[in-house]
């Protein structure tokens, strides 16, 4: 799937308008992930799972980092992202479906704060980003 | 059978009890036709689904979406035999409307981002969880008497 020049500046100025709060968005994510879908827990046996987590938080702020990261190079997510597409593929071998879990937890976290900025079009171009970062991700899998 | 925990009820009873079942459903199916454009394939008699715009004032998709979450409502009303509630309508959307559930899924996850937009905060993340909870649940029953 291809993100067209829209899908790109809707992606851009959604980033844009959530500045600072990424970090805190990436976190909610997770946690609404780790509720909703109690499965992908079993990817953080070491990690603190409990409201409030200093992990998760840390975890949210890099992953919100790395969506940062591909919307900021939104014309090359592959290579902005390569390191992170190797490191999925060789260590953390995460399955492709838990991909699309967190996308729809990102998405809610962004319904619940900035529900006016979340117009169906954008909803759809952020849709569509979150599912190439996830395909970029997985796609030195095999 | 399904098992609903108290907490579960009650998240879910809250939040629909609070849910403008006509806005709601509009939204979520004219969402759905946005945001994955395939789904267009089974409303060819709609009229103009031509561009968001188009599709979000298209009267045939308000009243469409407005009976899809009515009838979400009865499976609230019998949330320990959601399956028989919806016996009829997966036949329905297997024999008469040939509908792929993964459509269900779709459809499902895009009310959960309707509910969060239109509830902000109050929609925290057990009643997400219940609320993902009911709408695999309900998929699941739509898509039970496939053959």
């Amino acid at each position: 799937m291809v993100l067209s020049p829209n899908d790109k500046t809707n992606v851009k100025g959604i980033f844009g308008k959530i500045g600072g709060h990424a970090e805190e968005y990436g976190a909610e994510a997770l946690e609404r992930m780790f509720a909703a879908y109690p499965q992908t827990k079993t990817y953080f046996p070491h990690f603190d799972l409990g409201k409030g987590s200093a992990q998760v938080k840390a975890h949210g702020k890099k992953v919100a980092a790395a969506l940062v990261e591909a919307a900021n190079h939104i014309d090359d997510i592959a290579g902005a992202l390569s390191k992170l597409s190797d490191l999925h593929a060789q260590k953390l071998r995460v399955d492709p479906v838990n991909f699309k879990l967190l996308g729809q937890c990102f998405l809610v976290v962004i319904a619940c704060h900035n529900p006016s900025l979340l117009t169906p079009e954008v909803h759809a171009s952020l849709d569509k980003f979150l599912c190439a970062v996830g395909t970029v991700l997985t796609a030195k899998y095999r | 059978m399904v098992h609903w925990s108290a907490e579960e009820k009650q998240l879910i009873a809250s939040v629909w009890g609070k849910v403008n079942v006509e806005e709601c459903g509009a939204e979520a199916l004219a969402r759905l036709l946005i945001v994955y454009p395939w789904t267009q394939r089974f409303f060819s008699n709609f009229g103009n689904l031509s561009s968001p715009t188009a599709i979000i004032g298209n009267p045939k998709v308000r009243a469409h979406g407005k009976k899809v979450l009515t009838s979400f409502g009865d499976a609230i009303k019998n949330l320990d035999n959601i399956k028989g509630t919806y016996s009829k309508l997966s036949e329905l959307h297997c024999d008469k409307l040939h509908v792929d559930p993964e459509n269900f899924r779709l459809l499902g996850d895009i009310l959960v981002i309707v509910l969060a937009s239109h509830f902000g905060r109050d929609f925290t993340p057990a009643c997400q969880s219940a609320w993902q909870k009911l709408v695999s649940v309900v998929a699941h029953a739509l898509a039970r008497k496939y053959h």
